[in-house]
């Protein structure tokens, strides 16, 4: 069970020794004390680790996360989880901007709120926010799910392609080619299946949250549509 | 592409503490804006007095400048000299006359800032550097800003460097870029505000300080600016009794703030806030775009 | 009576010069679609370039090297200032960021091949490493662009230098383009989008907009990769000095710029030909950057944009480069554009040396597309051969121009064995006008 303290050892000493670890590690719980707001902690892990991260953390903070589970005690920075290929990120504080960006994999959980551009060009990632979401959120989302339990900010899904966006809360606006579409049983078991993974099983009636999706009129180009561009 | 920070004091008992405060929340955003560094500290004023902050190329030109400018304007009026920099405390109406002596007799000096209260403090060099130069940690006050700055578009110079007074004590720091600042600085010229430097931060601080002359409070004049001024920016604005901050509608330029009981923080990264008291149990949120945040003392 | 029924001679009948053939053919043809044009290729425009720039060879005050025996260096080596690892080439030729998708298997295969012979590198484009590009390229730069499609640690680890793509010649400030006519089934895989539809991506990065930023990302991508790769910067040629001085203080080793006769897979024609500077414009003032800060050749400086031979390598290394890339003229060595297929580029209304339409994915010679009956006229070996060929020609040029100039290695050369041709050279290269002292501008920034 290593401990490493960031008031005394560096960000890259933590990053070498997560990155040295063999496939079978049996060091597999970490406690990573005094974050104090640094960026790139717990980076391009590749590992099955369960990292706890004791208070916040600065910018991309598990970037391209493979196989691990990581609790951040604390807020986010910007970008945390970004291009997550598998595993878990889960911020019990609130994520600034661009939380989830073109991840691949994985699940990212938010407790509080996430800002602007959550989930952008998402490429196959669920993220969860348990607050609210900022604008341009799920901005050329391509695949993966989003579900939010508050409210979005303008421009939701501008340019969206494949992924499911589900909000509870209002949404101040949607982006060029998104819709809300209709939620059927096959969209509540998803929403049911990813809530169990949030820790919020039974605890929300799914017919609460509505579905947005692509229109797909930006597919292949047509002049009429040029407002959109 | 830049480092701000701001804190505005509530709690009277912690304003001898702002200036040793701003500067350790300053030296987290060295690497962010390596060029230069400017602090603007609202201290202690007096009735009837302003003080005029110059600065020269050297800590004995500027002696001597402020020497023979009190001499000329205002004998016996108190100065202090901070490195390359002199505070004149001089009477209110005199502050006119004193520019345009400067100007005349040391075209080199230039005028960093005037108002009752503030003082702007900036030079080239690693802000940590620039902070200790000016004894930054040791001034107390209610409320200051400070600005990291790596240059984008404009020269590393002192001059170039934020934040920058259009106005008694108001100043601007920006992090960000704006992409109409050539345009702006002309109508401004015409309509009779001068800018010095090519910075684009200077010509949203003359934009502002214009629209206020012309009847606008902070708050309407930021909100036109939402309007007017065309790029990526972040700006922290201080005036007499507080400070604003607005983020232009596409945010992508860092901000963060914290509040508690005792004061109201802004940084462009939560590791600058760390160094704050009670910051675990402060709420902590990140301004909304195209949204005018304002606090002042009553 | 008319003018032409009278018995005098009719004044010859006159084209505009501003309304042009080509002019007129667009508007013709905007007016019939309701789309801008697009094609792929660089600005195709006369534009001042360095053929504009003579060597001065030696004669009485210099003395030339004899070939062969006495050498001339072309070695270099990109990414030494923070990498473990930095890039070591043979020649200071590379090949420019073309993706999967927009150039087909056979043709990515062939460049790594003709690359890996030569001893240079190859570069990943808007889409993703391939196993067999990494396979068959000794030395492959992973392109980090703001759309990340196929982005993963794994490749990232693989690569041997990571290229931050800020944006390109062609159209500095745009985002990439795809259509689906080329979204085949595993281009489409790759990106993860549906099969068969327009691909957008977005002109800025998703996590970070600007320097201060870009320097804490560029610090994530070496902890990923435990610092060991060099992080090159690219941006398309506008505003170098400041571009420059940006890339440095955000800590880039390598820093590419891409003159506007870069060439792209696909965009609007008039983002190719009105946006952007001409790379000889470009490279003084990026150099400079560089010198006012201390950095130059410890930051390395790559340049493209319409390099043809051996001699825009030297000129490009005399005004301060430490390499050059090639995009354009590396598909053209692999068989684009060749005049034997004139009569298929008649069926596609267009001729040899004129084909640009690579975003229909129809082309001729197999390289531009991803249609299985086309690609497969391409055979990666013989043409990587080819591709050999011709960088080994370009680097024999370039030290033989170097050898008269007196150099024992390409690095040598300088300014100051430049001379200009027009007063606009002059002034964008910072040299004199051939036979005088005079270097018009008022120079510096």
């Amino acid at each position: 069970m290593p401990t490493f303290d960031l008031a005394i050892n560096p960000v890259r000493d933590l990053n070498a020794a997560l990155h040295k670890l063999p496939a079978d590690t049996n060091e597999t719980l970490w406690t990573v004390s005094n974050p104090g707001g640094e960026h790139a902690i717990a980076v391009g892990v590749d590992a099955p680790l369960t990292i706890n991260v004791d208070g916040n953390v600065g910018y991309y903070c598990g970037g391209m996360n493979k196989q691990a589970n990581i609790v951040i005690e604390g807020s986010a920075g910007q970008g945390v989880g970004e291009n997550m290929m598998s595993g878990r990120i889960h911020v019990k504080g609130d994520a600034s901007q661009s939380a989830g960006a073109t991840a691949r994999g994985g699940l990212l959980i938010v407790e509080g709120n996430a800002s602007a551009r959550c989930g952008i060009s998402m490429k196959g990632i669920d993220i969860i926010v348990k607050g609210d979401i900022g604008h341009l959120s799920a901005f050329m989302g391509q695949n993966g799910r989003l579900i939010v339990f508050g409210e979005a900010g303008e421009a939701l899904g501008d340019s969206l392609y494949e992924a499911h966006l589900y909000v509870r809360g209002p949404v101040a606006s949607l982006g060029a080619d998104c819709v809300e579409k209709e939620l059927r049983d096959e969209h509540k078991s998803e929403l049911i299946e990813l809530l169990r993974a949030a820790g919020e099983a039974g605890k929300i009636d799914v017919s609460e949250f509505r579905r947005y999706g692509s229109a797909r009129k930006l597919y292949n180009f047509n002049i009429d549509n040029v407002g959109a561009y | 592409m830049c480092g701000i920070a701001g804190l505005f004091i509530k709690d009277p008992k912690l304003q001898p503490q702002l200036g040793d405060l701003l500067a350790k929340m300053t030296s987290t955003l060295c690497s962010r804006g390596p060029d230069s560094a400017g602090f603007a500290i609202y201290g202690a004023g007096q009735e009837g007095r302003s003080k005029l902050t110059i600065s020269g190329p050297s800590e004995a030109s500027i002696t001597n400048v402020a020497k023979r400018l009190v001499a000329a304007i205002d004998p016996g009026a108190a100065t202090t000299v901070r490195l390359s920099h002199a505070v004149v405390l001089l009477k209110s109406e005199d502050v006119r006359r004193a520019v345009e002596w400067l100007d005349a007799h040391f075209p080199e000096a230039s005028v960093v800032s005037e108002g009752q209260r503030l003082e702007i403090y900036k030079e080239v060099g690693y802000p940590d550097d620039v902070a200790k130069a000016f004894d930054i940690a040791s001034m107390s006050g209610t409320h200051g800003i400070s600005h990291t700055r790596m240059a984008t578009e404009s020269a590393v110079t002192t001059n170039g460097a934020h934040p920058f007074s259009t106005a008694a004590d108001q100043c601007l720091v920006h992090n960000g870029s704006l992409s109409n600042h050539a345009s702006l600085r002309r109508e401004l010229a015409r309509e009779g505000v001068k800018t010095k430097t090519e910075n684009d931060t200077e010509v949203a601080a003359g934009y502002l300080t214009h629209r206020m002359r012309q009847g606008q409070s902070l708050g309407e004049a930021l909100k036109s600016g939402l309007d007017d001024l065309d790029g990526f920016f972040t700006f922290v604005v201080g005036t007499e009794s507080g400070f604003g901050v607005l983020r232009d509608p596409v945010a992508c330029k860092p901000a963060v703030m914290a509040e508690t009981a005792r004061y109201v923080a802004f940084a462009s990264e939560y590791k600058s806030l760390t160094c704050l008291p009670d910051i675990k149990t402060a709420r902590v949120w990140e301004p909304k775009p195209a949204t005018v945040y304002f606090w002042e003392h009553a | 009576m008319t003018q032409h029924e009278r018995a005098w001679p009719a004044t010859a009948p006159r084209k505009s010069a501003t309304f042009d053939d080509y002019a007129l053919s667009e508007i013709r043809r905007a007016a019939s679609t309701g789309i801008y044009d697009i094609r792929g290729g660089g600005s195709k425009r006369r534009l001042p370039n360095f053929d504009d720039l003579l060597l001065l060879g030696a004669s009485m005050s210099r003395y030339p090297l004899e070939g062969y025996r006495e050498k001339c260096g072309t070695d270099v080596t990109l990414g030494t200032r923070f990498a473990k690892k930095p890039l070591k080439l043979s020649i200071p030729i590379t090949i420019a960021g073309m993706s999967f998708g927009s150039l087909s298997a056979n043709a990515k295969e062939a460049l790594g091949r003709g690359a890996s012979l030569a001893g240079t590198s190859t570069t990943t484009g808007d889409g993703g490493m391939t196993p067999e590009e990494r396979g068959q390229s000794k030395y492959l730069v992973y392109q980090y662009l703001p759309s990340r499609y196929g982005m993963n640690p794994d490749d990232l680890r693989k690569a041997d230098a990571i290229e931050i793509v800020i944006g390109q010649g062609a159209k500095p400030g745009g985002g990439g383009m795809l259509l689906g006519q080329k979204i085949s089934d595993r281009v489409a895989e790759m990106r993860q989008l549906p099969k068969g539809i327009d691909q957008r991506s977005a002109c800025r990065h998703p996590d970070w907009t600007g320097a201060d930023d870009l320097e804490i990302k560029i610090n994530e991508l070496r902890e990923i990769t435990d610092w060991e790769k060099p992080i090159f910067l690219k941006v398309g040629a506008s505003r170098p000095y400041y571009d420059i001085t940006l890339a440095v203080k955000a800590g880039a080793d390598v820093v590419v710029l891409d003159g506007m006769q870069g060439g792209t897979a696909a965009t609007q024609e008039v983002f190719i030909e009105h946006v952007g500077i001409p790379l000889l414009s470009a490279i003084r003032p990026a150099v400079q950057a560089l010198q006012d800060l201390g950095m130059h050749r410890k930051v390395q400086l790559i340049v493209s944009g319409g390099i043809r031979n051996g001699a825009d390598v030297a000129k490009a290394l005399a005004l301060g480069a430490d390499a050059v890339s090639i995009g354009s003229a590396a598909l053209v060595a692999l068989g684009d554009n060749d005049p034997v297929l004139e009569s298929e580029y008649e069926k596609l209304h267009t001729t040899a040396g004129a084909y640009d339409d690579w975003h229909e994915g129809k082309d001729p010679a197999g390289i531009t597309t991803q249609s299985p009956e086309l690609t497969q006229r391409l055979d990666p070996v013989v043409a990587g051969r080819r591709l050999a060929n011709y960088l080994k020609v370009m680097t024999l040029e370039a030290q033989t121009l170097a050898r008269a100039c007196g150099k024992s290695h390409l690095h040598n050369l300088e300014p100051e064995d430049l001379t200009a041709l027009t007063i606009e050279a002059a002034a964008m290269a910072r040299v004199p006008l051939a036979g005088t002292t005079w270097i018009p501008g008022a120079g510096v920034f």
